[in-house]
């Protein structure tokens, strides 16, 4: 496939693409989110294609705090104030809470799928001492909003699977349907339906699949 | 090559005479019971042989739920792989019987995905189907228009080793033709392909890209060995590299030998013969990087010579869900 081809029209990536978007993706988060940590690139070492690097982004310990009792948006939102507000450098272990929160910390990982060809996002939620989370905890945990969208939509759910690198069990939101909405947001994105360029893939993306997860990205990433 | 039946009947009759012994910490009866003696199918998977296994013990265990396991010398076996497939990996120099660890309590749940018993096996089944028929097809349509009654039926053939059933049902599940991708044209006349290709574009299978559903274990040793039994036993998962991942390769017209070693190297080019050329990369203390060698590719038990073609080994060796599993053992690069 030639480098012109990286996006392919319906919506899918290439392997090579996705590396391209993935490091593009990174940059972008860390000059417009600030109000998050970095997203790491992680190569897959045992398995460097000669030439071409293959690998994962990972956005690891993002505390969400969670009150015992009545919803958790608010709080979650309020995590991401809280850091901008502070000067020194973010340690990003450390917690603020009263006594009646309990932190989750949460792990994201953003893989390619080579059999769908698009990127799949695989999560997991641990407590302070590292206990993981339950499905259920992970939802209170969750916008209420995608809660619903979860429920009721045939495409987003959420399933318990083997980390495809780690041998672990973690959390993935199912693809299915990937390719179409990018389509849809690749044809109202711009006039002349041109699709989009690689390296705005990932933040396309991210754009809707971070919301389920109540990550939001700002608008100036999505230039 | 098309698929022989002979060799598809071959492949479903496929069995591992299974030693189960229940964990020492779960015998709560004097004297501790002997193992169970099970023959496994190897396109089966282990959470369907519970039913067999569990009268042999329920009178030993302890009291409490149960939570079913099943470790090879400590290793928890995961159990949405097939059983043949685990014992090829697992096993350089096969065992028989295959001595297996069976747990009724402590499930690992921090390495090991849940398992509720035969509901799980048959989502992780139809999830796979799915996932192979978007590689073929180019989207799981096929098998999201099936019936329920159909795929039901469909997972039930494959539970009982029911190849007449399973061979009835196929036409149902209209999976695009796979012989086709290999073919040197697309044969519009010929019936099988009509069956399965309404839905495909008859362009695409004649020009671009065919994708080949394909799942890779790689388990790398770092010293050469003569013989199987020198291969040190296995500690745990990380020590295998799973790579689950489609083949790729362009249709010529007129031409396919594909052989199941470009197969292969097309997914670990790192143990591609043409790696002298593109390694010129000296490491910083300016010593070279030796390639890795293939040492063994298990399908289906069997120890395939890396020259035949492809689509012999995908048409007559690829599980029911359509995924061809392929173990292989390799000698690590050295430095």
């Amino acid at each position: 496939m030639d480098s012109a081809g990286e996006v392919v029209n319906d919506g899918k990536i290439t392997l090579e693409g996705f590396t391209v978007a993935a490091r593009a993706f990174a940059d972008k988060w860390k000059r417009h989110n600030l109000s998050f940590p970095p997203w790491s690139w992680v190569p897959l070492i045992n398995r460097t294609m000669l030439k071409k690097e293959e690998g994962y982004l990972s956005l690891e310990k993002i505390i969400i705090l969670s009150s015992l009792e009545g919803s958790a948006e608010e709080e979650s939102l309020d995590v991401t104030a809280d850091w901008s507000e502070k000067e020194e450098s973010i340690d990003h272990t450390v917690l603020v809470q009263n006594e009646e929160d309990e932190a989750h910390y949460y792990d994201y990982h953003i893989v390619y799928s080579a059999s769908y060809m698009v990127p799949m996002l695989y999560f997991r939620g641990y407590s302070s001492d590292g206990k993981p989370l339950s499905l259920d905890v992970i939802k209170r945990d969750l916008p209420s909003s995608s809660v619903s969208l979860l429920l009721e939509s045939k495409w987003t759910f959420i399933t318990q699977e083997e980390h495809p690198y780690l041998n672990r069990p973690w959390f993935k939101l199912h693809p299915c349907g990937t390719e179409e909405w990018i389509k849809l947001l690749s044809e109202s994105s711009s006039s002349d339906g041109c699709q989009i360029p690689v390296e705005l893939y990932l933040v396309s993306w991210f754009s809707v699949v971070g919301q389920v997860v109540g990550l939001k990205i700002p608008r100036e990433m999505l230039i | 090559m098309a698929a022989n039946e002979e060799a598809v009947k071959y492949v479903w009759e496929g069995a591992i005479p299974l030693q189960i012994h229940l964990h020492k910490s779960e015998v709560a009866s004097h004297p501790a019971p002997p193992p169970a003696l099970v023959l496994a199918p190897r396109i089966g998977y282990l959470p369907l042989l519970v039913s067999l296994i569990k009268p042999y013990f329920k009178d030993s265990l302890p009291p409490g739920e149960d939570s079913i396991w099943f470790d090879y010398k400590g290793v928890p076996l995961k159990w949405y792989i097939p059983t043949g497939v685990l014992f090829d990996l697992l096993c350089a120099e096969p065992e028989r019987p295959w001595n297996l660890t069976i747990h009724f309590r402590g499930y690992p749940s921090n390495v090991l995905i849940p398992c509720e018993g035969e509901d799980s096996a048959k989502w992780n089944f139809v999830n796979s189907l799915k996932e192979a028929a978007y590689i073929i097809n180019g989207n799981c349509k096929n098998v999201m228009n099936m019936s329920q009654s159909d795929q039901e039926d469909l997972w039930t053939s494959v539970m009982n080793g029911d190849l007449d059933a399973y061979t009835r049902l196929l036409p149902k599940l209209k999976m695009g033709n796979i012989e086709d991708k290999f073919s040197r044209k697309a044969d519009l006349s010929s019936p099988k392909s009509r069956q399965g290709g309404t839905e495909i574009d008859v362009t695409e299978q004649v020009v671009k890209t065919a994708r080949i559903p394909v799942r890779l274990y790689v388990r790398s040793v770092n010293k050469d060995f003569e013989n199987l039994e020198d291969v040190p036993e296995i500690d745990t998962w990380d020590e295998i590299s799973y790579l689950n991942r489609p083949v790729e390769f362009l249709r010529e017209k007129g031409k396919c030998y594909f052989t199941l070693r470009d197969a292969i190297e097309s997914l670990l080019p790192e143990y591609s013969g043409d790696r002298a050329q593109t390694s010129g990369e000296e490491e910083a203390d300016g010593s070279q990087e030796t390639r890795g060698e293939i040492k063994l590719v298990r399908i289906q038990g069997i120890e395939l010579k890396l020259d035949i073609p492809f689509s012999w080994v995908v048409n007559n060796l690829m599980n029911p869900e359509f995924y061809l599993h392929i173990s292989v053992l390799v000698i690590g690069p050295q430095r």
